[in-house]
């Protein structure tokens, strides 16, 4: 089956309806709060929180499957070297030193290095799934409406919204062209040494430019000839009215940043909670 | 009449151009008008479109000398943005230009970049979606309509801005036959709103479906004539300047008729045929000779294909076919209807669900794909998607070199393949500086000199003009007369009539006939289901009272195979 795997799809879903507008000030209100906080209570609050809205939004895993590879190698990547990098920092911070045991020299293992980079760890990994909500349940012509309704020109936001848009058939043109190259004997497939493959890339990507070309200039003069740039501000055909559901969730979230504020401010009197003392 | 448009005494030379491409046009076209306007590619007559809409001087740089007033407006002093509320133009690829997510969307999009408040927009939109008739897919993906479909969208984007002149810059050229005779429907009833409508096209007989008030002739940026349909057509001097007359009209010179304005050439329907019914049935006795059948050796097997994506909608259906040896067959029907997926499945990029590919009796399935580029060879239908080296000979060089074939060999193998494909003098030249055409050889070189038993082309003559398209389909018949088996894929109902003895039709991913060409298109039932449209030698045929209409068809393919073999 031909899955769209990571761009906008269409369902009736309490996220699906929320205009682009309060979806996009949600998503910025929310990393914020992760932003300012490194209090893991938060953080696994907001976690769960997004991973219910996860479900309500009826997102599957296989459409953001690769996504998820990548993010989580990331991480992973991130976790190492922040380690390598400072392997007590987390006693810097936290003001004790509880030795779980010694590797090598000073790469010590302590409770409070854990600590700090499981709270790292989980403050990324609650904030990517409210990013690909967002991306997977707004409408890229909306998104870019609501872009526009926070200030962006909306030239910045038609482009955007038109790469978004054009995506999934440039990936179309890779897979023809690709074809097209291997039936002329240009092997990509694991038969040929990886080091061939990348040296090969290039009979795909010069003909995979071409064409994009080709696009780029056939849409630019239908947008011309369609008066696109004519006044400074523009109308959004697209653009859903804020409605009682849309002030209720911006709401939440607005609360949610003063809970990550008052938290930090008024409890941990630190951007730090501190188990340890 | 009021005059809308008139260009006076105008030329225009593209800066990076060493030529004028309009040289000093003198031309009028008064409110209310239906003009056509024809020409070979490379003729200026898009350029003529893109000085009436505005790309030039604004998209396109250039020098203008003269002057061009459209609805009162001095182009060169004006703004895009004025002359894009004056004139709306529905571009050639309907398909690349969709800007909105949903059809409701797309046609507003001239409309949000006015700034029309959304209530207005939203009533605006719907009211011109009705009037083409897409109303009830406001919401849906322009990209998964139909091509008929996609149209109306892009002419509804257009329309919505009320503009009193429409461009169609080639409205026919990415449209099925069937389709492509709505589209000049629609455009007709567009028309008699009052609207003034200029169409840019090659396909003269398709256009001519609906009548226009004129037909402007250009070649070498020049205007060659400027009179009614009747008289341009009688004059007999269309083909003199790569454009392709009527069908029936060639028949008829054919047979000897001295055509004349007032014989209502412009549609098969209205032309008095009946002055020369005589001259022609002397003709058709005179010239029909029944061919005899040559002998055929099986080469290539298709049976029981059928292939589903998801495995609930079916894409192909139980496909049987045998492909002869040496043949040249094509491949037709509607978009959608299977036929790249067939081609995709021969080439082995998508493997069927079900039935078999041999050829000689050997299974092609075993092969990988770049194995089986050494069987069945494909040429896609754009150059572009093909193209990766800058010079002709390291282009048409690279599969030999993966292949890891001795330098020496390559470059022997290179030269002999550039000399069939009549690029030889060429070969030191870098890619860029080919036209389309050529461009076209440099792919179906890069896949002869690989030596496939079977050629398969996806679409060779699209975009192209008659002179063009004629030396594409030459080239690939000299080919095909050397021994070469090729497939073409095509909905270009001219291409499977003059060059292929055999057409396989497909609809709906099932095969529903399998005979010669010229049956094809006279097979009313046939032509409906496939979206290609009836040959208009049929209707003579029938108009004169012709037995069988059929032979009379074959009579007038082979006796014009001749006539052009003379020619070349």
């Amino acid at each position: 089956m031909k899955i769209k795997t990571f761009s906008y799809s269409q369902l009736d879903t309490f996220i699906h309806k929320l205009s682009g507008l309060s979806k996009l000030v949600c998503f910025l209100l929310l990393t914020t709060s992760i932003m300012l906080t490194y209090d893991i209570r938060y953080i696994i609050g907001i976690l769960i929180f997004s991973y219910i809205m996860f479900i309500i939004a009826k997102i599957q895993f296989k459409q953001i499957k690769m996504m998820l590879y990548y993010v989580g190698a990331f991480l992973l990547f991130n976790f190492i070297i922040t380690y390598l990098f400072e392997p007590e920092y987390g006693v810097k911070i936290y003001g004790t030193k509880h030795i779980l045991f010694t590797l090598i020299g000073r790469y010590t293992v302590t409770q409070e290095q854990l600590f700090y980079q499981i709270t790292k760890f989980l403050k990324y990994l609650s904030v990517i799934p409210l990013g690909i909500i967002f991306i997977l349940t707004t409408n890229p012509s909306e998104f870019a409406s609501s872009l526009n309704g926070i200030g962006v020109p909306y030239k910045i936001c038609t482009s955007l919204s038109l790469t978004l848009r054009y995506f999934p058939d440039v990936v179309n043109d890779y897979n023809t062209i690709s074809l097209a190259q291997q039936a002329r004997g240009i092997e990509m497939s694991k038969k040929a040494k990886l080091i061939d493959r990348i040296k090969r890339i290039g009979s795909i990507l010069v003909p995979l430019l071409m064409t994009t070309m080709d696009r780029i200039e056939v849409i630019s003069n239908g947008m011309d000839l369609r008066g696109f740039g004519k006044h400074n501000k523009r109308t959004w055909y697209s653009r859903k009215p804020l409605n009682i559901r849309d002030y209720l969730s911006m709401l939440i979230c607005l609360l949610l940043l003063l809970i990550s504020l008052y938290i930090r401010f008024k409890i941990n009197h630190s951007i730090y909670y501190n188990p340890f003392i | 009449m009021k005059p809308i448009i008139e260009f006076k005494n105008f030329s225009f030379q593209y800066f990076e151009q060493s030529e004028p491409t309009l040289k000093n046009i003198n031309l009028t076209i008064n409110e209310g008008e239906k003009v056509l306007i024809a020409g070979p590619s490379g003729s200026g007559k898009s350029t003529i479109g893109n000085c009436i809409n505005g790309l030039i001087p604004f998209a396109y740089k250039g020098e203008i000398k003269g002057s061009l007033i459209v609805r009162g407006l001095e182009t060169k002093e004006a703004s895009l943005f004025e002359l894009s509320k004056k004139v709306g133009t529905v571009l050639q690829d309907s398909d690349g230009q969709f800007i909105g997510l949903n059809v409701g969307e797309d046609i507003a999009f001239a409309l949000e970049n006015n700034a029309i408040e959304q209530k207005e927009m939203k009533e605006r939109v719907e009211k011109i979606a009705k009037v083409v008739d897409m109303y009830d897919f406001l919401n849906q993906n322009p990209h998964e309509l139909s091509g008929g479909q996609k149209q109306r969208v892009s002419l509804a984007g257009v329309m919505v801005e009320d503009a009193d002149i429409l461009l169609f810059d080639e409205p026919l050229a990415n449209l099925d036959p069937k389709t492509g005779k709505v589209a000049i429907e629609l455009i007709d009833e567009i028309a008699k709103t009052g609207k003034t409508v200029i169409i840019i096209e090659h396909r003269i007989e398709d256009v001519l479906h609906r009548s226009v008030d004129r037909l402007v002739l250009v070649d070498e940026g020049e205007i060659i004539m400027d009179d009614t349909s009747d008289a341009v057509l009688a004059s007999g001097i269309l083909p003199n300047y790569g454009v392709r007359e009527p069908l029936y009209i060639t028949c008829a010179r054919y047979a000897g008729a001295k055509l004349d304005k007032d014989d209502k050439l412009s549609n098969i329907d209205t032309f008095d045929a009946s002055k020369y019914k005589d001259l022609l049935h002397d003709w058709y006795k005179s010239n029909y000779v029944r061919k005899a059948k040559k002998e055929e050796k099986e080469l290539l097997k298709i049976e029981n294909i059928s292939f589903s994506y998801d495995g609930i909608k079916p894409i192909l259906k139980n496909i049987n076919a045998t492909i002869h040896e040496g043949e040249m067959v094509s491949i037709v029907g509607k978009n959608g209807a299977g036929k790249t997926t067939l081609a995709s499945v021969l080439c082995g990029f998508i493997k069927p669900d079900e039935g078999s590919i041999t050829m000689k009796g050997d299974d092609l399935s075993k092969y990988s794909i770049s194995e089986r580029a050494e069987y069945i060879g494909i040429v896609m239908q754009n150059p572009n998607q093909m193209i990766s080296k800058n010079m002709i000979s390291e282009e048409v060089g690279l599969g030999l070199k993966i292949r890891n074939v001795p330098e020496e060999e390559i470059e022997k193998k290179v030269n002999e393949v550039l000399k069939i494909c009549g690029l030889y003098p060429f070969r030191k030249w870098p890619i860029s500086a080919l036209s389309f055409g050529q461009k076209k050889r440099v792919t179906i070189a890069s896949i002869l000199v690989l030596n496939p038993t079977i050629l398969i082309l996806d679409e060779p003559t699209a975009g192209q003009d008659y002179k063009h398209y004629s030396e594409i389909m030459e080239f690939l018949k000299s080919l095909n007369e050397a021994g070469q088996t090729i497939i073409l894929i095509t909905h270009d109902m001219h291409l499977m009539l003059e060059y292929t003895q055999r057409a396989i039709v497909i609809t709906g991913g099932e095969k529903i006939a399998d005979e010669a060409s010229y049956a094809v298109l006279c097979d009313l039932d046939l032509t409906n289901k496939a979206n290609l449209k009836e040959t208009s030698l049929f209707d003579l045929a029938n108009k004169i009272g012709i037995e069988d209409p059929l032979s009379f068809v074959e009579c007038f393919i082979n006796y014009d195979r001749e006539v052009r073999e003379n020619e070349n």
